[in-house]
């Protein structure tokens, strides 16, 4: 926090760094461009399509964007604003649940799924704020544990609020969850009979969700780095690493620690719509505590603050355990290796997501793809860390 | 009519006793841990639910299934349980603070807690592992059907046992912290890490100690809580150490007698709740106290100013 000086593009290596560094929203949507179309290409080729048909792929890597969106949307409160929130399945059952009874047979409603998708992520960031605004007083270590409590208790709620047995009504269906939500519908765009563009969502066609979950991936990633580098994400920066010294300065901390939490749970409610409107089914057993676990593996092992990073780290571990580790089972199977193929390897995820936390807070608490900032910060242990280091001006960040 | 509401009352009493006694045992070791390196152990859950599952392979392992009827060997057999279990399930304390928490101590507070939900996932897997999904029977040294009347109430021996031996350790502890020379290290320890360690305590040493401990009382917990509900299963740790830390907090984080406090008062709001018939949200009804203390009093009932303890 000594020095605030304004980002000064720093001459070094190609020109094409800086550039990308400054036009941070271009930079992104082109990236998610060439990305999202690389990869169904790329399935294609061998080795990948023997694990899986192409449709089958697409169809992974829109899940991954879910996994996606809500590790880019824990990234926010965890990585940039250094609250540990453990229950942030929760908000994504929220959204899930809020789609699921605005859309589907059980309450006989049929909003369509656009706006929908709106109003789902609002429902979340006003639990985030009904949720946050008592506890965020409290210190970081206790609200890990409310925060805890909290993605406990969602899911039972969702659980146990059927009446039906004691004479009131059904509002969540139980533990059968709510079946038959709608799909997302586009209008078809027709001249004369020729019907010019016809997008159809549906399990034939996971390509469709797929083109959607990167445009919102993309509008997501341009907001997170805008805001990352407003005001309001210093103040982040600054709360994360000292609330006290922050707080001095005159930061809010309380707002800016609230909104980073509502913020966090509105892409959470995002995912959440478009997960029950892909899915087509919500049940309490879908937001459990593995699921927050999990996005929080996929921050730390993507580097905590870096939003590239994250993206990228949670798609590697969602791909890993939706099409690897099945696979490797298998082919133990097939093989008839000893020892191992008795082991069915989608057991272990835990046990490895665990692992994987311990290490990597030991050895490398900066993740696999850091934030510079973040990554000085974390090794604090090291006496030069706490100096300001020449390179610490980069291209990345306004506050050094 | 009223005789039967004395009856239940009385049962329930009990009941709440027993569950309290759990809770107060496993909150000991969240608030020991909180009060000498603030750290929420959150690992701390799961290492009473491996205490559990390392008794029952002590007592199955020695060719112990059912009932004891001699109440004499029924002692010396319990005895030998705690005097094994605790120790080890201690030196597994020992171990995570060692490998996983002792190399972060003067890092970012966020790294810590990281690492510790990290062993708790990294145990429970391994148990998960070792013995299955499904619901492990416990020896059943005192069977439940053993009872006494009192006040028209049908009381298991088990729960009395259980308060006896909580009541037990608890006092220990409480001697142990107040009278020893250990005891006033860990307590100069949590009060100021620094100038204890000016003055010669070795600081290494007496964090050993707390988590040695506060696992040890974790393990004497889970075998309590075996031989009070007959199954365990790898999942129990998650929820009773979220219940315990809220009898932590309630307490007042880092003060002993406060856990123990917290711990039975937990237990009669659990019981309490499934006696108004709201059995499915009594996890929610305990979540909701630990955010009402929180909230309104944040250092607990008995709390004393952050960095003091016992």
């Amino acid at each position: 926090m000594t020095a605030a000086t304004p980002a000064k593009p720093v001459a070094r290596g190609s020109g094409a760094r800086d550039w990308f560094g400054q036009h941070r929203s271009i930079s992104v949507i082109l990236g998610m461009a060439i990305v999202t179309s690389l990869l169904p290409l790329i399935v294609t080729l061998p080795p990948l399509n023997g694990f899986n048909a192409q449709r089958v792929w697409i169809d992974s890597f829109a899940d991954a964007g879910i996994f996606v969106l809500l590790a880019l949307g824990l990234n926010v409160v965890v990585g940039l604003a250094g609250l540990l929130d453990l229950g942030y399945a929760a908000f994504f059952a929220i959204g899930a649940y809020t789609y699921a009874f605005s859309a589907s047979a059980f309450t006989g409603q049929h909003i369509p799924f656009w706006p929908m998708l709106i109003v789902g992520a609002l429902v979340a960031a006003v639990c985030g704020l009904l949720l946050g605004a008592p506890t965020l007083r409290l210190r970081g270590d206790y609200l890990a544990i409310v925060t805890l409590g909290f993605g406990e208790i969602v899911p039972i709620l969702f659980r146990n609020a059927d009446f039906t047995n004691s004479g009131g009504p059904n509002l969540t269906n139980g533990t059968n969850g709510i079946p038959g939500i709608d799909r997302p519908t586009l209008p078809v765009i027709q001249v004369g009979d020729f019907k010019v563009l016809n997008i159809v969502f549906n399990a034939a066609n996971p390509l469709s969700y797929y083109i959607t979950m990167a445009v919102i991936i993309t509008i997501v990633l341009i907001l997170v780095y805008r805001l990352q580098d407003s005001r309001l994400g210093r103040a982040w920066q600054a709360i994360r690493e000292d609330e006290l010294a922050a707080a001095s300065n005159g930061v809010n901390t309380v707002t800016s620690k609230l909104l980073a939490f509502a913020l966090g749970a509105t892409t959470s409610g995002f995912a959440g719509v478009f997960g029950a409107s892909k899915l087509v089914f919500v049940s309490p057993d879908q937001f459990g505590f593995t699921v927050s676990f999990t996005i929080l593996a996929m921050v730390v092992l993507g580097g905590m603050g870096n939003s590239i990073g994250v993206a990228t780290g949670a798609f590697s571990i969602f791909v890993f355990q939706r099409v690897f580790l099945p696979q490797l089972t298998n082919f133990f199977k097939e093989f008839h290796v000893p020892i191992l193929s008795d082991i069915n390897f989608i057991e272990y995820q835990f046990l490895l997501y665990g692992l994987a936390l311990v290490g990597m807070m030991l050895l490398r608490p900066q993740g696999m793809f850091p934030s510079r900032q973040r990554a000085r910060e974390l090794h604090t242990a090291e006496p030069d860390a706490l100096e300001p280091s020449p390179e610490g001006l980069d291209s990345e960040g306004t506050l050094a | 009519m009223s005789e039967q509401l004395v009856a239940t009352l009385t049962q329930q009493f009990f009941n709440a006793l027993t569950i309290g006694g759990i809770y107060a045992l496993i909150a000991l070791g969240y608030t020991m841990v909180y009060g000498i390196i603030q750290l929420i152990n959150f690992a701390h859950g799961e290492i009473f639910m491996v205490g559990a599952f390392v008794a029952m392979t002590f007592l199955v392992g020695i060719g112990l299934h059912g009932a004891i009827a001699d109440p004499l060997v029924l002692i010396v057999v319990l005895v030998a349980a705690f005097l094994v279990v605790m120790p080890i399930n201690g030196l597994l304390g020992v171990g995570i603070e060692r490998f996983a928490y002792r190399p972060l101590r003067n890092a970012p507070r966020l790294a810590p807690l990281i690492t510790a939900i990290g062993i708790s996932f990294i145990l429970q897997n391994l148990v998960y592992i070792w013995q299955g999904p499904s619901p492990v029977t416990f020896p059943q040294l005192l069977s439940p059907q053993v009872r006494f009347s009192v006040l028209g109430a049908s009381v298991s021996w088990i729960s009395v046992l259980i308060v006896v031996v909580t009541a037990i350790l608890l006092i220990g502890l409480q001697l142990f912290i107040g009278r020893t020379r250990l005891g006033r290290a860990m307590r100069a320890t949590a009060q100021d890490r620094e100038a204890a360690q000016l003055m010669g305590v070795n600081i290494n040493t007496t964090i050993a100690l707390t988590f040695f401990i506060g696992s040890g009382l974790a393990a004497a917990a889970g075998i309590v809580y075996g031989l009070y509900f007959g199954t365990i299963a790898f999942n129990i740790g998650f929820i009773a150490g979220l219940k315990a830390f809220t009898a932590a907090v309630l307490g007042g984080i880092g003060n002993t007698t406060g856990a123990v406090l917290g711990g039975f008062m937990i237990g009669f709001i659990e019981v309490i709740s499934t006696q108004l018939g709201l059995a499915v949200w009594a996890h929610a009804i305990v979540f909701a106290v630990l955010v009402v203390v929180l909230v309104f009093r944040p250092s607990g009932l008995l709390g004393t100013p952050i960095g003091e303890r016992a």
